[in-house]
């Protein structure tokens, strides 16, 4: 046991009040406590080694949050990848202007307009040229097992540079003849081994579309969508050999391209002003922007994706709640003890808000590398563009650094029941 | 000026129907660098009127001047302000679990501000050592005794150089040896620092290191010895 000190021995701490030393020349100071930015960090710095102290509490929140983390990132990379995927097609006409059917809801369910609007548009003097584009769905099938499934077909004068997909200029000659296709290299591999075939050929394969033989020429670069698996690109002619039902005179989009130097916009107002009510004239950001309000809206996709993203986050925050509450009422005669110490329910405020961003910050930076991860696996099997770039991380951030911000502050009200008073 | 003076306090747990008064205009002074003992039946008040002088309840009725402060309609912000120049010291020792000793009575001296964070840790040493734990600083509160964490907390009432200390049955959870060094160390600190000591005990063990012995009975205070030195 130790002895118990002489007063003597106390001294060195406040030699003024014993005489030892001078008092302090001035009066002492009224106590105004550290800086609002010292006290808060402080207070982090409390929360942490509270955190801390409590392995296993710790690890569960962690995992809570990263599951949260996790959970978002593979809905908003989805949902990113639908919506990217969806205009893929769009993306690589070449046009300044597109005439659409006014009830075509997305390319890959068009609404047949005149093919008349075309040379209608060519009227105008800055209209250089006007293509139209064929788009339908057919059966393909695969030349290895003989399984069929649904193809977009997209359909042009290919010599005109309507479309812009990489490896295609150089199949025009061969596109031109008769039964022949380009198919798009990134197609599921449902639809068969084609580049390896291709390849080991050294020349055309034989394949299937709509009951009808045609010859695979080349290769040409698109992707799948959520609209469309895979995708060939044939002459107007070969289209319309595949889809019989299909009227000359009647076509899906007309790429219009204007001579150089010329305002968009004006040319915009005149070919509507030109063109009756039948077609709608837009750019092809507005296209684009079209097909993409198709998905966001008129389906349910891009909302059981923003549901899924939000119930990732509510779960999140129910679990960091759960912890940050179990915390306060564990540490409750701790925290009454640090009021009676005249510590403020403001920086007992910012000690739980402080957890609850340590572990938005725990959470998150494995939550991004496994969902990194976990977006090289989804991409490898789905072919769908998962992207993970500073500006979708710095997004998922924000709301993880939300949702651990509202369980805190929830959390906080549970400090009310730390009472000083009943302290002793 | 007087660390504590009270006049004419009272206060009632509940309301209406249910209102239990509790303390009935006490009146009290502790002077600088007294000790006095408060005991009394179960139930009589002592508690109450301790987190009454401590502000950790706001007042009902009376007067009660703090270290100059009046309690008496004394918004949140003033009380808590007040409640870091008084010393606590409870039943049990409250330290946090999961900071060391030497921490544990650093956070005394957090809110002061005055001190930067390696002056508030050489104090806190400087404490535990005056208190008997030179080599125990770095212990989390799990690793010492009763007494020795009962010991720490004393150093923790006492960091902020308080006007003030106020202890409501600290020896109670102590053997008797272990209580003992405790209020020894105390009555050792008040008559060496000038510190007003006002200590709630039904420990007659104690009762010798008092300068004066409060007695309450149902909320008043019935006798008030003051012990020939
Ligand atoms: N928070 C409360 N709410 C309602 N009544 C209370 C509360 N705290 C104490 N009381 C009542 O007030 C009376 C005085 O209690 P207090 O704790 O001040 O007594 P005490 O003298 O400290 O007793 P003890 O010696 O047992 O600690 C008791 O009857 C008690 O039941
Ligand atoms: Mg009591």
């Amino acid at each position: 046991m130790n002895e118990i000190p002489r007063p003597e021995t106390l001294l060195p701490w406040a030699p003024e009040r014993t005489g030892e030393a001078p008092p302090p020349a001035a009066a002492a100071p009224r106590r105004k406590g550290p800086g609002l930015l010292a006290a808060t960090l402080l207070a982090v710095r409390l929360a942490w080694r509270q955190l801390r102290a409590e392995k296993a509490r710790l690890a569960s929140a962690i995992a809570g949050v990263l599951f949260a983390c996790v959970l978002v990132f593979m809905q908003l990379g989805f949902r990113g990848a639908l919506f990217e995927s969806a205009t893929n097609l769009i993306g690589s006409m070449r046009g300044d202007l597109f005439l659409m059917h006014p009830m075509t809801l997305a390319s890959f369910r068009p609404e047949p307009l005149p093919r008349v609007r075309a040379q209608q548009a060519l009227a105008l003097p800055e209209v250089e040229r006007a293509a139209p584009i064929y788009l339908a769905q057919s059966t393909w099938r695969n030349p290895v097992d003989g399984s069929r499934r649904t193809i977009q077909l997209i359909g042009v004068d290919v010599a005109a540079g309507v479309l812009d997909f990489p490896g295609l200029a150089p199949l025009v000659d061969q596109l031109k003849r008769a039964d022949t296709v380009a198919f798009d290299r990134s197609s599921r591999p449902e639809f068969g081994p084609i580049a390896a075939l291709l390849a080991e050929r050294g020349g055309p394969i034989e394949a299937e579309i709509g009951n009808r033989r045609m010859d695979v020429v080349g290769l040409i670069e698109i992707g799948p969508s959520f609209g469309a698996d895979g995708n060939v690109v044939l002459s107007e002619v070969n289209f319309r050999r595949v889809v019989k039902e299909r009227q000359v005179a009647a076509v899906d989009l007309v790429a219009v391209k204007l001579r150089p130097g010329t305002d968009i916009a004006q040319a915009q107002a005149r070919l509507r002003a030109l063109l009756p009510p039948d077609v709608m004239v837009l750019t092809q950001e507005e296209l684009r922007a079209h097909e993409r309000r198709y998905w966001e809206e008129a389906t349910p996709i891009g909302f059981i994706f923003a549901f899924g993203s939000l119930m990732g986050l509510v779960v999140g925050m129910v679990i960091v709640y759960q912890i940050l509450f179990s915390d306060i009422a564990s540490h409750q005669k701790e925290y009454a003890t640090l009021k009676a110490m005249g510590y403020s329910g403001f920086y007992l405020a910012r000690v739980v808000l402080g957890a609850a961003l340590i572990l938005a910050v725990a959470g998150f930076i494995p939550g991004l590398v496994l969902s990194w991860f976990l977006y090289g696996v989804v991409a490898d099997a789905t072919f769908l563009p998962l992207r993970l770039d500073l500006a979708l991380a710095g997004l998922v951030f924000g709301m993880i650094f939300t949702m651990c911000a509202l369980a805190g502050l929830l959390a906080v009200r549970k400090l009310r029941d730390a009472n000083p008073a009943d302290m002793f | 000026m007087n660390p504590v003076e009270l006049r004419g306090l009272s206060y009632a747990y509940g309301e209406g129907e249910l209102r239990r008064p509790v303390l009935r205009n006490v009146d009290l002074t502790v002077r600088t660098g007294e000790i006095v003992l408060l005991t009394g039946p179960s139930g009589s008040g002592k508690t109450t009127l301790l987190t009454l002088i401590g502000a950790l309840r706001a007042m009902q009725e009376g007067s009660a001047r703090v270290l100059g402060e009046e309690l008496m309609d004394a918004t949140e912000t003033a009380r808590v302000r007040l409640r870091r120049r008084i010393g606590f010291i409870f039943q049990n020792h409250n330290l946090l679990g999961f900071l060391t000793a030497r921490q544990n009575v650093a956070m005394a001296l957090e809110q002061d501000g005055a001190l930067g964070e390696a002056a508030r840790l050489d104090r806190a040493g400087r404490l535990l050592g005056a208190v008997g734990l030179a080599g125990h600083e770095d212990r989390v509160p799990a690793k010492l005794s009763g007494g020795q964490r009962q010991r720490v907390s004393v150093a923790r009432a006492l960091a902020a150089d308080p006007g003030l200390i106020l202890a409501d049955e600290p020896t109670a959870a102590l053997d008797k040896a272990s209580g003992q060094e405790v209020v020894q160390l105390l009555r050792n600190l008040a008559k060496s620092r000038g510190v007003a000591i006002l200590l709630v005990t039904h420990d007659p063990r104690i009762l010798d290191i008092a300068d004066r012995i409060v007695a309450m009975e149902d909320g008043r205070i019935v006798q008030s010895d003051t012990v020939p030195g």
